[in-house]
């Protein structure tokens, strides 16, 4: 039997058109079967986690009396975060800490103040504020707000050390890491990571407690001189103290707009 | 042959000298790390769909970045099992040694345990 050079051609063209088809149909079979088998992982939030638009917190000055009543809160949150204690305030690492009137709201000072006002000694930490100067300072994209809960987090994995966040914060609430913290943690929590030589670090308003449904250590220890919450809940404590009392801001001329309130005087108004 | 005795002797002796050290490491070198089965198996289950052994930095990076970034910290496994992202928790109690004995046989020195609390000898 010959086969002239149009039925070859004829031939071919089917056989190919047949292959070619025929791949496709069981790449797409073989596709459902896998899609059947197994689903593409995915990441999910702990079920307990506490959620909020913007987490804010107030600190009510009058409950905060005694020595021993800030010492705790401080405390609360060294031990739990792996905080070093260096000896010195050179290499000082502070997530939490205390200054006076004076140093915490420098724009409203002056010399005519109550002993008692000057004296007062203020709490003090990471103002997660609604337009944080560390972030945009940031170049690797190490520290950033995060869109759900306005928490303005650090991931040390990414920090080079380049120091231009402690530049850009006006509140001082970035330290940095000169030397290996390590050694000089009295006793290592497991449960947290601690930090290396070269990166900054700082309050983080408590997210790995956040996300197991537990409030800040700072606000559990300070027996309700810290009051933390949701700023855009209407029905939450802190809305209603700040919308119904008078609360003032570290530094507000500046824009940055921090999300720690300062109830000065809420003493009398209770 | 000429002087072929000799010449037979000598390279008989060279190849002795010149193999001396790879008779001497002989077994030692490759000894490769005692890993627990069902401790591998453990590791695998993790994510049934990916080699872990060749692939777990890779899954590991991803997690870390979801967990830091995005606050993701729960993993769901292609087959729809939960899994708690955390260091801690995956490389066990200090004297596990799952981790480091394969990462000393093959020379890694991953910098996660400079600051995640791990297993005993796992930061150099």
């Amino acid at each position: 039997m010959s086969v002239n050079r149009r039925q070859f051609l004829k031939r071919a063209g089917a056989l190919t058109a047949l292959g070619l088809g025929g791949s496709f149909v069981l790449t797409g079979i073989r596709g459902k079967i896998a899609d059947a088998a197994s689903q593409t992982p995915s990441y999910q939030k702990q079920k307990q986690g506490l959620v909020a638009k913007h987490w804010a917190m107030v600190v009510d000055m009058s409950k905060f009396k005694t020595e021993e009543d800030i010492e705790r809160v401080i405390q609360s949150c060294d031990t739990i975060h792996n905080i070093p204690d260096f000896g010195n305030k050179k290499d000082e690492i502070k997530w939490i800490w205390k200054d006076d009137f004076e140093h915490t709201f420098t724009e409203s000072k002056n010399e005519y103040l109550t002993e008692n006002f000057k004296e007062l000694p203020f709490m003090i930490m990471c103002n997660h504020c609604e337009n944080p100067p560390c972030v945009k300072a940031c170049p690797t994209g190490a520290t950033f707000k995060r869109a759900d809960d306005g928490i303005v987090m650090m991931d040390y994995h990414r920090c080079i050390g380049c120091r231009f966040c402690m530049g850009a914060c006006p509140f001082g609430a970035r330290s940095f890491n000169y030397r290996d913290p390590k050694p000089h943690i009295k006793t290592i929590n497991p449960d947290f990571p601690t930090r290396t030589i070269g990166v900054v670090e700082k309050c983080t308003f408590c997210v790995e407690r956040l996300e197991k449904g537990l409030k800040p250590a700072c606000v559990e220890a300070s027996k309700g001189g810290l009051i933390f919450g949701d700023l855009d809940d209407t029905n939450s404590e802190v809305r209603k103290i700040i919308s119904s009392k008078f609360t003032i801001r570290r530094k507000s001329e500046l824009g940055t707009q921090p999300s720690v309130y300062y109830l000065v005087g809420g003493e009398e108004s209770v | 042959m000429h002087k072929g005795g000799r010449i037979i002797a000598s390279l008989i002796i060279f190849v002795g000298l010149f193999t001396i050290p790879f008779f001497y490491n002989m077994g030692k070198a490759n000894a490769g790390p005692e890993i627990d089965a069902q401790q591998l198996a453990n590791f695998q289950s993790i994510e049934p769909s990916i080699n872990m052994v060749a692939n777990h930095p890779q899954l590991f990076n991803q997690w870390r970045n979801q967990f830091v970034q995005n606050g993701q910290t729960v993993y769901v496994n292609s087959e729809g099992k939960s899994i708690d992202i955390s260091l801690e928790k995956l490389a066990g109690d200090s004297s596990n040694q799952f981790c480091v004995s394969c990462h000393n046989y093959t020379a890694v020195k991953p910098t996660c345990w400079d600051c995640h609390s791990g297993p005993e000898g796992a930061r150099k």
